[in-house]
């Protein structure tokens, strides 16, 4: 008995040590983005949002344009995937039969695992010649947005099912009951109980946006620039790491892990914002 | 009457958007196709690439994203299990250590993964050394999944009823016993289910490779060896490769081709963990 107690003792401990060495992690990551940001933050952070552009060969390192770029195509994004994703996650719980609904879903789940290397290598090749026809060169703010957009509707659309799918089914027979129509009963009804989770959701969909590096990448244009119409090409933070790191230096390469703690505070925001709405779903499997 | 116009209209709407949505997807999923099947072969998937890829096939690269991924799932595993049993079965519910341990899990659920690129370049390539190589990309993928590795195996736990616990309790079993031979073996879906979550996460991850393990195309003979993963080669083919389109739609092809394979796995075993769960008798 006594050996079997020690025994328990001695895996508990073992296992604590493992859940803090992974409990620690995020620490790791920080303090390493830190540590190599701090030769740039020293120059004083200030320079960051002020220096007119993004020139690292003369030492400035403006980020403003880059960080307008992935906000535009963000908020573009979610804007069009949003009303997209939410008719087809009300399609789900209430029109289309169960087992439709049932082959609908998996298939909202395949596209969700697609690859964003895949979605992009088709906005190159497929769309980015089609809007080039109409607006060349055809990489840019707008393209990226629609890539971008189809990539986050699965996250919408299922989360907001799930959300819809978790307002008690009583309520909408009483809802019924009281001789709503069905779209009578999803506005007054169903949304507003659901509107928490549908809302976490979309901040979960943003967050996966503004990290997102292969599709704006590949179909943004890469050009650094404040963007002043639909059309022009423009670079994000996340494709600037992902262009410049491999040859950067010195100062350059620091203020590039400046620009990972700005997108680690971004989404943190998010997630922040969204555990706050009572949503525990941060994976949306 | 306003209201039979508005239901009327709301209807069209939502049978646009799943046309706009079945549509993207067909054009997408057929695109793929179209171009990519005619570049496959079984020469395909076992000659090394020539030519930068625009020749040749990918069996260089299908061995290195294999290794990539033992080394992630062989690190994130035993880390994930551990902690997954932790955090379940020896904190108390809302335990200090529990919630911070979670929430860290959860904002590291966030991290974009072109970030936790420069964190694996920094720490296990700069800081310990390791270079551009597939045990650097490996574990850096590592990190990047453990989060929904924790939380799937920790919710299949916490599926299981607490009679399984108490009864071991009563037979005096060991908490050590208990988890091994009941605990884990009912939680087996649950843990399936995890690992090939993390499994298709990692084998669709680009942004986070593309500093640790690197472009070297040709066969790795060590795990100290960069090696080129197949996200990577799609975007190389893709973006740096002039006439690569081909060759990037064939591999795009067996990637999705092998994503499928794994989320059809994750299904299967996610409907037997639910099946066990109603048969048991606790829902």
């Amino acid at each position: 008995m006594f050996r079997l107690v020690t025994k328990d003792r001695a895996l508990g401990s073992a296992l604590m040590l493992i859940a803090v060495l992974v409990g620690s992690i995020l620490l790791l990551v920080v303090g390493f983005l830190a540590r190599e940001s701090w030769p740039a933050l020293n120059e004083g952070p200030g320079a960051f949002f002020s220096a007119s552009g993004w020139y690292p060969m003369e030492g400035r390192f403006g980020l403003l344009p880059m960080l307008w770029a992935s906000l535009l195509i963000t908020a573009g994004a979610i804007a069009l995937a949003a009303p997209l994703g939410l008719m087809n996650a009300i399609a789900l719980r209430f029109f289309l039969p169960p087992g439709l609904a049932a082959g609908y879903r998996a298939l909202l789940a395949l596209l969700a695992g697609i690859p964003s290397v895949v979605i992009g290598l088709w906005g190159l090749v497929s769309l980015v010649p089609l809007i080039a026809l109409w607006q060349p060169p055809g990489a840019g703010l707008l393209t990226a947005t629609l890539v971008l957009a189809l990539m986050i509707l699965p996250t919408v659309a299922l989360t907001s099912s799930s959300a819809l799918h978790a307002v008690p089914s009583d309520w909408l027979r009483g809802s019924a009951a009281l001789g709503l129509s069905r779209w009578g009963t999803i506005t007054g009804v169903a949304l507003p109980a659901a509107r928490q989770g549908i809302i976490g959701g979309m901040l979960l969909a943003m967050a996966r946006a503004v990290g997102e590096t292969l599709v704006v990448l590949m179909v943004a244009g890469n050009v650094v620039q404040m963007p002043s119409g639909l059309f022009d090409p423009v670079r994000t933070l996340t494709a600037n790491i992902a262009l410049e790191m491999a040859y950067a230096m010195d100062l350059h390469r620091s203020a590039l892990f400046v620009s990972g703690l700005l997108l680690v505070a971004l989404v943190t925001i998010l997630a922040l914002i969204a555990g706050r709405l009572g949503q525990g779903q941060v994976h949306a499997a | 009457m306003r209201h039979r116009w508005r239901d009327r209209l709301l209807t069209t709407l939502l049978w646009l958007s799943i046309a706009v949505l079945l549509a993207a997807l067909g054009w997408l999923l057929a695109d793929l196709v179209w171009r990519g099947w005619p570049g496959l072969s079984w020469s395909f998937l076992l000659d090394a690439p020539r030519d930068a890829g625009r020749a040749g096939g990918i069996g260089s690269i299908l061995v290195a994203t294999g290794l990539i991924l033992l080394v992630a799932l062989g690190t994130a595993l035993p880390l994930g299990l551990g902690s997954a049993i932790w955090l379940n079965e020896y904190t108390r519910a809302g335990s200090r250590a529990g919630r911070w341990t979670r929430l860290s899990l959860d904002i590291l659920a966030g991290v974009p993964s072109i970030v936790f690129g420069l964190f694996g370049y920094a720490f296990f390539g700069l800081f310990l050394g390791l270079g551009y190589s597939i045990l650097s990309g490996g574990l850096t993928l590592a990190c990047m999944i453990l989060p929904i590795l924790i939380r799937t195996i920790e919710q299949g736990l916490a599926a299981q009823g607490d009679d399984w616990r108490q009864a071991g309790a009563a037979l005096g079993m060991s908490r050590a016993s208990l988890l091994w031979q009941v605990l884990l073996p009912v939680s087996a879906p649950a843990i399936a289910t995890g690992t090939l979550l993390g499994m298709g996460r990692a084998s669709a991850e680009t942004a986070a490779l593309l500093f640790t393990s690197g472009y070297v195309d040709r066969m790795p003979e060590a795990l100290s060896d960069s090696g080129r993963a197949l996200s990577v080669h799609i975007y190389d083919l893709a973006m740096n490769v002039s006439g690569g389109d081909a060759a990037a739609y064939s591999a795009a092809l067996v990637l999705i081709v092998l994503i499928v394979f794994i989320n059809g796995l994750t299904l299967g075993a996610s409907q037997v963990w639910m099946r066990k769960r109603v048969s048991y008798g606790y829902y």
